[in-house]
């Protein structure tokens, strides 16, 4: 076994210095009830070559985002990894590390941690921000339970516009706690009424721009509303990469601002691992969730960085924590900073204008398309288009002329049959004018058919 | 010595011919000080190369970005040097033993990241139609079969995102349970050796949390537990083996008791390492684990994460399980991500994350699962608790163990061995630094006095295991001899020595911020 670096002979001596006969005698404390005496029903080991010949015929299996026109999104984003973020992740000492318990040994997973921070502050326009969380929709939860503890009300509002897997991930999550949480229905145009369902018991109002179907929000009628009435606003994303053409969420007054940052540094890898980021404001920095890293000196007076505040976390403060997470998304927080390093302040707007202008280029093809209406005034990088007949039918059918044509809204909010003719289509730098006229093709008979 | 006769071993000379000049740079050699990326940058450089969108009329209705975002610019060789340079500041598994006791720090088999960045998995949407997915659905079903068939338990949950959230995800379908069957309860039994996250998620769920003592054997107190079940328990949450290493040998007695007071049997499955192919949870009477994907099936821990948590159940609690399920019907995958108004067969919880679990996980694990195979993964549990036993074995003269008998997969100290020194378990840890080792687990479990736990896992080799004890022998031996300078404010040889956590956290810096100018004093 080539992970296996002891000998029979190691074994066999090892043994022999432990002053026991047998490996089994080491499991003496198992009840004999429950020692299996033979190996489980499941195949035996293999080499590399056989098992990648059978990994690779899974992959194969898949029709990957490269091998056709592409245009799904709706919380994960397809965009170009520059090289460098892969070859500087796989470094063992970043990839094979554990949690930087250790400081004096841990300097450059803490001082990434450091530099991540201070750019997710930057990107969201808010004071701090976490280590990471595990995504977008935990960090929304993590959000509201800490909405909660800074406002002591328990209530919560929730946009109809906030995409339905982070709803459903903080509704879970709230599942066993008092308190009533209030969802909108989804409206397409973007337009609801938030500020009017804030009473005097309300802990916060969570509100997602671009919203689920690509529209841009004000968030600042929003924000004084929630500040007038005592309530917190918190702010979500499922696009980070929006955050370099838009005026950022605390900017507009969020008191939180969380998100989904997969689109820098991470691929899509079926939705996981992805990345959640959280900020917020300096005051309520001892009320965040999660790992936070902080600046300090050494015995010799140099500076040097530490996990910090842990006097928050589960293991000190056990079931008194502001929340239970531990291993987060360290990896995917450090692909993000070094795609963020290498794109800088031109490289971030630049890519988020050619995302934008993207999406631009696509509505002007599909509006023309029989039977398809483009529904958005304002947008991104994904919009919303109302087509003749039912959405997942014509994904389906457009899956099967190898176009891979958006998400129907009906995957993820399957009880609305008002969103049944709906599709989600995002469109990012990797979209080329070819794979958008494919589009409008494949749309155009999939809705005659 | 070298030729210049200065000591080359590691030790205080060393530290003090280091200390006698100073570099112009602030370079030590291949040590390199590095700046912060926010102090690198210039403006008008970049590292990518994109093309120039143009002019357009945008549809962004007057909500774009104005201000400035403070990124630096830096070219991709600036990047690549930053980046390389710190990550020589990190100690690694693929550096060395990293014996951090319940953390199963193993070699991670790059075949698995090979595999991971296959685009057919790393680059395939989770809202792709079902139908252009079948490979990746397969994928999290074997991995859910070998879960199954290596612990005995019927029902699984794919999608928590690490070891507390599978927590989560158990204890809430332990919830779900119970209150279907209109049975409330308040709280939850945990033994003092837990780790944190278990009373945290407890409490997360709305449970109170009420800690069980550890016997004298470092087991669970079974008298206790007895005594403190009743109605008013929901579950008990053990570690099994614990945190001390040990198995609990009461287990079914623990479980038995647990179900004849209405609860149920929740285990931490953090340190299914010892035992995984020699002993199936599902028989020891456990009802819901979660299994650390990033320990025992060794996906890389990537500096903090990210992991994967997926959480067997017995049959009562299978139908709970959080959503998105994967069901295969004759090579037909279909994945059912929301709950069917009237099935009766599902009673999910509901949904714990965005899409369907760590896919990038899955795949490692199942690579690393078909390279071992059913008769590998034993051999990992024998080699596993054979190494610890070894490091006990060898130190035991020196460093007594804090219970007796053999231990599973790591060995837990206390600081008696220090007693009469003026060495801290901390000082003596940190001491380990400068003899090129990562320290073990310390002050952790809360059970025993100054707690040294080390794990040393099966893909160290006996020379590795020699090495280690050499270590820390000759460190008890410094200790005990009076040697002792070399402890107090140990580490001397890293690149940063200790660090001042107290003022971390009495003034905490989370960002950097550009230094203030004249103007913005003002």
């Amino acid at each position: 076994m080539r992970y296996l670096p002891l000998t029979d002979g190691d074994r066999t001596s090892m043994l022999a210095e432990i002053g026991v006969d047998s490996i089994d005698d080491l499991y003496a404390d198992v009840p004999p009830s429950v020692r299996l005496d033979g190996l489980i029903d499941l195949p035996l080991h293999q080499g590399e070559l056989e098992v990648e010949r059978a990994m690779k015929q899974l992959a194969a299996k898949n029709l990957e985002a490269g091998a056709a026109p592409f245009f799904v999104g709706a919380g994960a984003y397809r965009h170009h990894i520059p090289a460098a973020v892969d070859h500087l992740i796989q470094r063992s000492e970043f990839l094979t590390a554990y949690t930087p318990y250790q400081p004096e040994i841990s300097q450059g997973t803490l001082q990434c941690l450091f530099e991540y921070q201070t750019q997710v502050a930057l990107l969201t326009g808010t004071e701090v921000a976490n280590a990471s969380m595990y995504d977008g929709s935990t960090a929304c939860a993590e959000a509201v339970l800490m909405a909660r503890r800074v406002t002591r009300r328990k209530n919560v509002v929730v946009s109809g516009g906030l995409h339905p897997h982070y709803r459903e991930v903080t509704k879970t999550t709230l599942r066993f706690t008092e308190g009533k949480l209030t969802p909108c229905p989804p409206a397409p145009d973007g337009v609801e009424d938030l500020a009017g369902l804030i009473d005097g018991e309300t802990a916060c109002v969570v509100v997602q721009t671009p919203d689920l179907f690509g529209n841009i929000r004000d968030l600042q009628p929003l924000a004084a509303a929630a500040q007038a009435a005592g309530a917190l606003l918190i702010a979500v994303f499922t696009e980070a990469m929006s955050l370099g053409a838009l005026m950022p969420p605390g900017e507009m007054g969020a008191d939180i601002v969380v998100g989904e940052g997969q689109s820098f540094g991470n691929g899509l890898n079926f939705g996981g691992p992805n990345l959640g980021l959280f900020a917020t404001r300096q005051l309520y920095q001892r009320q965040m969730p999660g790992r936070l890293c902080g600046e300090t000196v050494d015995a010799d007076g140099r500076r040097g960085y530490v996990l910090t505040l842990s006097t928050r976390e589960q293991h000190i403060r056990r079931e008194k924590a502001t929340s239970n997470i531990c291993t987060n998304a360290g990896l995917c927080a450090l692909a993000f900073c070094i795609h963020m390093a290498l794109l800088g302040e031109d490289g971030l707007k630049r890519i988020a204008q050619l995302n934008h202008k993207a999406a631009i280029d696509l509505a002007g093809k599909l509006q023309p398309v029989p039977g398809v209406e483009v529904l958005n005034k304002t947008y991104f990088n994904e919009f919303t288009i109302r087509v003749d007949g039912r959405a997942d039918r014509i994904v389906e059918s457009m899956a099967g002329q190898g176009v891979l044509g958006g998400v129907p809204l009906s995957r993820l909010c399957p009880d609305r049959e008002e969103l049944a003719d709906l599709i989600l289509v995002a469109a990012t730098e990797c979209t080329t004018d070819l794979e958008m006229d494919q589009l409008a093709a494949a749309l155009g008979k999939a809705v005659a058919s | 010595m070298n030729r210049q006769g200065r000591p080359t071993a590691p030790g205080l000379q060393a530290q003090g011919a280091n200390e006698s000049f100073n570099t112009h740079t602030g370079h030590r050699g291949l040590e390199h000080e590095e700046p912060v990326i926010f102090e690198q940058g210039a403006e008008g450089r970049c590292g990518v190369d994109l093309p120039d969108p143009g002019a357009f009329e945008d549809c962004l209705g007057g909500l774009n970005r104005h201000n400035e975002i403070g990124l630096p610019g830096l070219s991709e060789p600036q990047v690549i040097r930053h980046f390389v340079r710190l990550s020589r500041k990190n100690y690694a598994i693929d550096l060395g033993i990293y014996p951090l006791g319940s953390c199963t720090m193993k070699h991670n088999p790059r075949l698995n990241e090979v595999i991971a960045r296959l685009p057919g998995f790393a680059n395939v949407h989770p809202l792709q139609p079902v139908s252009t997915v079948q490979g990746a659905l397969e994928v999290i079903d074997m991995v859910a079969h070998w879960l199954r068939a290596l612990t005995g338990m019927p029902g699984i949950a794919m999608s928590p995102k690490a070891g507390a959230h599978g927590e989560l995800c158990g204890l809430m379908a332990i919830r779900a349970a119970l209150e279907d069957r209109g049975d409330a309860r308040q709280k939850v039994l945990v033994p003092e050796s837990a780790h944190g996250t278990n009373p945290a998620t407890a409490a997360l769920c709305g449970y109170r949390v009420e800690a069980i003592p550890a016997n004298v054997r470092g087991r669970v107190d079974l008298g206790i537990l007895r005594e403190r079940l009743d109605e008013t328990v929901a579950a008990v949450m053990v570690t099994n083996p614990n945190t001390c290493g040990l198995f609990e040998d009461e287990v079914i007695e623990i479980a038995e008791a647990t179900h004849a007071a209405g609860a149920f049997f929740y285990c931490d499955g953090a340190n299914f390492n010892a035992i995984v192919g020699r002993v199936r949870p599902g028989d020891l009477g456990v009802d819901a684990m979660h299994i650390n994907l990033h320990k025992t099936f060794s996906t890389p821990h990537g500096g903090g994460g990210p992991g994967a948590g997926p959480v067997v159940f017995a049959k009562e609690l299978a139908p709970y399980a959080a959503l998105p399920h994967v069901n295969a019907v004759d090579g037909d995958y279909t994945l059912i991500e929301h709950q069917a108004p009237a099935a009766e067969e599902s009673k999910s919880f509901g949904r714990l994350t965005a899409f369907h679990g760590q896919m990038g996980m899955f795949v490692r694990t199942l690579t690393y699962m078909l390279s071992h195979g059913a008769d590998g993964l034993c051999k990992v549990a024998e080699d596993a608790v054979l190494g610890a036993n070894y490091l006990l074995a060898r130190l035991k003269d020196v460093m007594p163990p804090s219970f007796d008998g053999p231990c599973m997969h790591e060995a837990l100290f206390d600081d008696r061995f220090l007693i009469g020194t003026d060495v801290t378990t901390l000082d003596f840890s940190k001491a380990l630094i400068d003899e090129g080792f990562h320290p073990m687990t310390m002050y952790f479990p809360l059970v025993v006095h100054g707690a040294l736990l080390i794990e040393p896992t099966e893909t160290e080799s006996r020379d590795s295991l020699d090495e280690f004890v050499v270590a820390l022998r000759g460190l008890v031996a410094d200790a005990q001899s009076g040697n002792t300078a070399r402890f107090a404010g140990a580490p001397y040889l890293s690149p940063r020595r200790r660090l001042d956590e107290t003022a971390a956290a009495r003034a905490p810096v989370l960002r950097w911020s550009p230094p203030a100018t004249p103007e913005a004093a003002e």
